[in-house]
Order: C-alpha cells, then structure tokens, then sequence
C-alpha cells in the first residue's frame, strides 16, 4: 500500500459516490430518471418520432411489405437513424476514424519499409492452407452483413470490422503477402467523396445536407430505403479499408 | 434479492467497470496495462449507455415479417446507434495509442513509466 | 434470466480485476478480451443486435489482435 494506491482508491470511492446520488435522485416532473432500470419512457423521447418514421410527417403506421414511401424506408431503425437522421453525426465519426488511421501512419512512417516480420519463423501448413478456404467466405460474409445492412441486425461497421479480419488473418498467414497500399488509397478515397457527394446532392435537390432525395419504396425490400443502402455501402468500403490499414501499419512497424 | 438484482445488476456493473478501469489507469506501471484499463472504462460507459435505454418485456427495433408494424414495444434505439459508432473510434483511438507505445518503446527501451522521464510522476 | 446475467456481469467484473493484476501480459490481454465478449452478451440480453455484433466483431476480435501485435512489437517487456 504505497501512496498511489491510497490516492487511487480514494478518487474511484470519491467518484463512485458522486455516480450513484446521481443515480439515486428521485425525478421532479420532467425530469429524466436514472434509476428506474427497464422502464425507459419511448413515447416521450424523441425515438417515438424516428420509429414511426414521422418526424416531418403526420403519424401513421408502418407495416411489413406493405407501408409505401416511408422518410426513411429501412426496416432497421437503428439503421435509419445512423445513415439518415443522423448521418451527419456518422460523417463525423467516419472523419475521426480517418484522422486516426492516417496519424498512426505519420507516427509509424519507416524510409525502409521493413517487411512484415510478424510473429511465425516461418510459414504454418494448417494456418496458410485454412485461411485459403476461409478467406474467401469471410469476404462474402462481410459483404452480406453491409448489404442487408438496412434489413437485418448489422450494417457497416460490423461487415467492416469483418473484412479488416479475414485481411488480418491473411497478413498472418504469409509472409510474403503485401496488401498495395495505392489501391487501398483509392479505394478509401472513392468511398468519402462520394459519401460526401450523395449529401451534396440532397443539398442541391432537396435544401438540406444528406436529405433523402430517392424513392424509399415499400419497407423491408431489398431495394428500399432511398439513400440508406448506398450510404451504408459506402462507410463499409471506408471502415473495412481504414481498419486494414491500421493493422498493416501496425504489423510493419 | 432478486428485485434487486434485477434493478441494479446493470448500473452497479457497469458503473463498477468504470471505476475498475479508473483504478488500473492510475495505479499500473506498464504502458499495456494502462491501456487496458482505458479499454475496460471504454466497455463498461457503452453498456451504461445501451442499458439506459431498455424497456422490460420490449423488442429489438427492427421490423420483421412477424414483428410486423409499429405499434411493439421496441427498446430505445437512439443509444444503440451512438454506441455504435462509439465502438468504432474506441478501436482506431487504441491503435493510435498503442502506435504511440511502439515508439516510445523504440526510444526508450523500456514500457515501465517510472523509468521513462516525462511520464514520471 | 436475472440470475443468469447476474452472474455474467459478476463474472465480466472478475475478469476486469484479472486482466489489471496478472503478471503476465498475454494473460491479461485475453481477460481484456473476454470482458467485450461478455459485454456482447450483455447487449443481446439488452435486445441491441446490432451493437453486439460490434462488440463481438471489433472489441473481441481486433482490439485483441492490436493488442498482442503491439506486445509483440516491444518484445513483452514490461512487469
């Protein structure tokens, strides 16, 4: 028990008493309550309003395969609220994710680019020949969760994550694989600007920044949703791509 | 007993987590540990978060052929969309500091803070 | 159901403590890992699918594969 420790306990009691009287405070009308677990009031939040889909609109209900021309026509809520109602708030994470990506490459930058010399002295027979089976199928698994991302639990960042993983696997199977880092330039860069240019877009059609310019169509189709699908497909491309970086980078440090 | 297990189990946890990462941050000497620390804080403020917005007896929001229109009781899905991207930044900001390790380590040849002057305290 | 995840955030707690007290750094970067693993099932019993499958995708799987890359890279110095 060195000063540290004592100094360390008395800050978390500290900070733990001062978290639970906040728990512990018994709600003036209007007022939010913290401590009634699993009674959470969505009629008064503002997710009633994103879950009828009514936010500019009147309410009305949404049913499956039936509702036509919805404001956001994903089946998914928390999809539409990622890519279309908050998409700006996803615009600036995705920024966040990119600063990070390109910082560790400044912090790492090597004039010698010194191979991959990860982990195996030399090259496993059971990893190199598994990740030839399993590399392909982790590709397509990822494409579907970002495809059916407005459908079905999942969406780009999970697909994202992924992809960086069967890359992750690859780069651990050989050391001899070498992932070219101009097409995965290109590829990120594609990705944002035209993110960016879909908003632009709804700016110059529709009078607001990533508005819903397209047909949203009849909900739970595969082709629904206006711009969500295209949205979605695009930050996955992103994420997956700067994930992948960051791995590469780190491995050849 | 189990009224307030059922009540508390979720906030005490997480908050518990919190402060157990807060600990680790302050007291461990290794550079990796206190990393792990923070990605301990990261994990228990997410399901604080996620846990806020629950309903008893409520769904996941997503509209499926037998959870066919709006009128279930779905759960909040505004905290669910900010955890989301909130894990995302948690992962790229941890590499960008474990890059920051890897250099210091080659500078100074040691992960111990106490031995590595300007992190001394 | 209530003493089932009870006892699974017990047992996250117990891992969070192991991860911070064991010697060796490997074993505490795999208890890192298992607490986002629990905390993924955590989110399915919160009925938020989307958010476990990133937590299960990104906090298990590359956080710890970061993780041990950069131990890797600084030879597992360190006490």
């Amino acid at each position: 028990m060195n000063f540290r420790k004592i100094l360390a306990l008395i800050t978390i009691i500290l900070l733990g008493i001062f978290i639970l009287q906040a728990f512990l405070i018994i709600p003036e009308k209007g007022e939010i309550a913290l401590n009634n677990f699993g009674k959470a009031d969505i009629e008064n939040r503002t997710a009633q309003l994103y879950i009828d889909k009514s936010v500019n609109s009147t309410n009305e209900q949404v049913i499956y395969k039936e509702s036509k021309d919805k404001e956001s026509g994903s089946a998914n809520i928390v999809t539409s609220i990622v890519a279309n109602y908050r998409a700006l708030d996803t615009l600036g994470e995705v920024t966040v994710l990119f600063l990070a990506a390109t910082g560790l490459s400044a912090i790492l930058y090597n004039k010698k680019h010194a191979k991959s010399n990860f982990i195996l002295k030399e090259d496993s027979f059971i990893l190199k020949n598994g990740i030839k089976i399993l590399f392909p199928l982790l590709i397509l698994a990822g494409s579907y969760i970002i495809i059916y991302g407005h459908l079905s639990p999942g969406g780009s960042f999970q697909g994202g994550a992924v992809i960086a993983t069967a890359f992750l696997l690859k780069l651990l199977s050989s050391k001899e694989y070498e992932l070219d880092e101009n097409i995965l330039k290109i590829i990120e860069v594609t990705a944002g600007v035209s993110f960016v240019s879909i908003g632009l877009y709804g700016l110059y059609a529709e009078g607001s920044f990533l508005t819903n310019f397209l047909e949203t169509g009849t909900i739970a189709n595969l082709f629904s949703g206006g711009i969500v699908p295209i949205i979605y497909i695009t930050i996955g491309l992103k994420v997956a791509v700067e994930l992948t970086n960051i791995i590469n980078d780190l491995m050849k440090a | 007993m189990i009224d307030f297990l059922e009540k508390w189990s979720f906030f005490g946890g997480s908050v518990l987590l919190i402060l157990i990462g807060l600990y680790g941050v302050i007291t461990r000497k290794n550079l990796i540990k206190i990393f792990i620390g923070l990605s301990l804080m990261d994990t228990g403020i997410n399901v604080l978060l996620v846990s806020l917005g629950y309903v008893e007896g409520g769904i996941a929001p997503i509209i499926t052929s037998t959870i066919n229109n709006n009128s279930y009781n779905f759960v909040d899905p505004i905290p669910q969309a900010l955890v989301l991207t909130s894990i995302v930044i948690g992962v790229a900001v941890l590499a960008l500091g474990l890059g920051v390790i890897i250099k210091i380590y080659e500078k100074y040849n040691t992960l111990d803070i106490s031995e590595i002057r300007g992190l001394r305290w | 159901m209530t003493l089932l995840y009870s006892l699974l955030i017990l047992l996250m707690l117990i891992s969070g403590i192991a991860a911070l007290i064991f010697d060796k750094l490997v074993n505490s970067i795999i208890s890192a890992g298992m607490v986002s693993l629990i905390a993924a099932f955590l989110f399915y019993f919160l009925r938020a699918p989307d958010v476990a499958m990133a937590e299960a995708a990104i906090g298990t799987g590359l956080s710890t594969a970061i993780f041990i890359i950069t131990l890797y890279k600084t030879e597992g110095r360190g006490n």
